[in-house]
């Protein structure tokens, strides 16, 4: 008897419980529910703009102690001073790939420079600025490796890549057949795993590979295979319908030409002995929807 | 959101295998339930005998593990002694990363386990442990058929709770390269954010469906085989 009384509290708990759920799933879409004031106290004052980048891939974006480095971090840097906000004026937000659309969603960041690859889906949910680099899906090697020259060279070779990325899910739809394809958290458990010499090579994007190859620890012992085959137009995340999107172009147009852009990624990535792909680099920003 | 949405979150599941990826934490969770309930109760063994060693051994164990970090057990076990040390528990790539995936989890609840045990052995008033003895019995004898049937009857509600940690916990066999529940969400929030909510309200329903029912079987079993004093 008394189990069954609870099993019938815990049932309603359960059905109240989805019933709050999946009423404030539906008001997502027209008005983000109660994280805006939280955000607005915890930073949102007048001139500062809050901007997600990644802080674990170095070279592209970086948290070295209170310092940000990195080719996202840079080009972050002159966007935002070209819409009027000084290098004090940014706050930046730790942006994990699976936390992107929702931190724009509820207003959490006001832009994001994170290796953002521009897809349809996403944008149903977001605006895109850019794109402001096109990377390809690649390959990093032992450096001393000169078997692998492309993707179809894995068969029965160990691969490594970060679980949810879209470079394993490619490499399982279209090329793992005779692939054994090892899921990590992280690239830089990936990269571990490679110079220790039990996976033989580590997929995504050419950028990422070739910033974790311009690593102190890793330089000499790994390459960029250089033979991308995707291509991933890098744009900088916005909320739905920003207006922020023209200005933001004009920026990457007027960094693209001054030489800045070139400047910044020779610095950032330059290191690794890695040149971006020059038949799609430096790209035109696309127009705003 | 509209009719669009019922449609859209259904596509879900013809995009991406959800149930084979619950089944593969549920064989996480049988194996590393069994290997971890047998170490466990090895260890509250040793943690109860007259042996001043294999207490010191027992008691070591319980405190380094109960007080490590799953994942790092579980990032040890590939990272260390697969990505270092070069060790395979299967000749098939994947097969070995669940292996490791069910020995780190086991070894880290076998210390849980341990100690629920423990607290059964507790419950067994002194008198059952002098009476054994005074029929002849010796120590492992007397543990295998007086004092532990009584202790796993006592403390089911506790084993419960630690079956539950195991379900929920592996999970973390993500940071180990088997493609289950955790992984999955990940992937499918890359790259269908338009339904990310539905995505992990979809998670937490599956967990739920799991965890629930364990709760009510141990909670009825535990008033069912309690012993009567």
């Amino acid at each position: 008897m008394r189990t069954g009384r609870l099993f019938t509290a815990m049932a309603a708990a359960a059905m109240l419980t989805l019933a709050g759920c999946s009423s404030s799933d539906d008001d997502s879409g027209s008005d983000s529910g109660s994280t805006p004031e939280a955000s607005e106290s915890s930073g949102g004052a007048e001139g500062t703009i809050r901007i997600g980048i990644k802080f674990d891939q170095p070279g592209l974006g970086f948290k070295d102690g209170n310092e940000y480095t990195g080719f996202d971090v840079d080009v972050a840097k002159y966007v935002a001073g070209e819409l009027g906000y000084g290098e004090d004026q940014i706050e930046f937000v730790q942006s994990p790939s699976a936390q992107r659309e929702n931190l724009l969603q509820t207003g959490q960041v006001d832009m994001i420079f994170a290796t953002y690859s521009i897809t349809d889906k996403r944008k149903e949910v977001i605006s895109f600025a850019g794109p402001y680099f096109v990377a390809g899906q690649d390959l990093l090697v032992a450096a001393d490796d000169d078997s692998i020259t492309g993707p179809e060279d894995l068969e029965g070779k160990n691969l490594c890549s970060v679980t949810g990325s879209t470079s394993a899910e490619r490499i399982k739809n279209e090329y793992a057949t005779g692939t054994n394809l090892l899921q990590q958290p992280g690239y830089a458990e990936c990269v571990t795993a490679l110079t220790a010499g039990q996976v033989d090579a580590v997929t995504t994007d050419d950028i990422i590979l070739a910033g974790l190859a311009a690593v102190p620890a890793n330089k000499g012992k790994v390459k960029v295979v250089g033979n991308p085959f995707s291509e991933e137009n890098y744009g900088v995340g916005l909320p739905k319908g920003s207006d922020k999107c023209e200005a933001i172009n004009t920026a990457i147009s007027k960094m693209i030409d001054d030489g800045t852009w070139k400047q910044l990624l020779a610095d950032n990535v330059g290191a690794s002995g890695y040149e971006a792909n020059a038949d799609l680099n430096p790209p035109e920003p696309a127009a705003c929807s | 959101m509209d009719d669009g949405f019922l449609e859209q979150y259904l596509s879900l599941f013809d995009e991406f295998d959800v149930l084979a990826a619950f089944w593969v934490n549920i064989q996480l969770t049988v194996y590393a339930g069994i290997l971890g309930l047998v170490l466990g109760t090895l260890l509250a063994t040793m943690r109860i005998s007259p042996v001043p060693s294999l207490r010191w051994a027992g008691s070591a164990y319980v405190t380094v593990f109960r007080n490590t970090p799953l994942t790092i057990i579980m990032v040890f076990c590939v990272l260390g002694l697969w990505g270092q040390l070069g060790w395979t528990l299967s000749a098939d790539f994947t097969t070995n990363f669940f292996r490791f995936a069910v020995v780190a989890l086991a070894i880290y609840h076998a210390a849980f386990f341990c100690e629920a045990l423990r607290s059964g052995v507790n419950t067994v008033p002194i008198g059952q442990a002098e009476a054994a003895r005074a029929i002849g019995l010796s120590f492992l004898p007397a543990a295998r058929l007086v004092i532990l049937p009584q202790a796993f009857r006592g403390s089911v509600a506790p084993l419960g709770n630690v079956l539950i940690a195991l379900i929920k916990n592996s999970t973390v066999a993500a940071a180990a390269g088997v493609a289950e529940a955790a992984g999955l969400m990940k992937t499918m929030i890359e790259f269908r954010p338009d339904v990310i909510l539905a995505i992990f309200l979809t998670f937490a329903f599956g967990f739920v469906v799991l965890v629930v029912p364990v709760g009510l079987l141990t909670t009825s079993l535990s008033r069912r085989l309690a012993v009567v004093r």
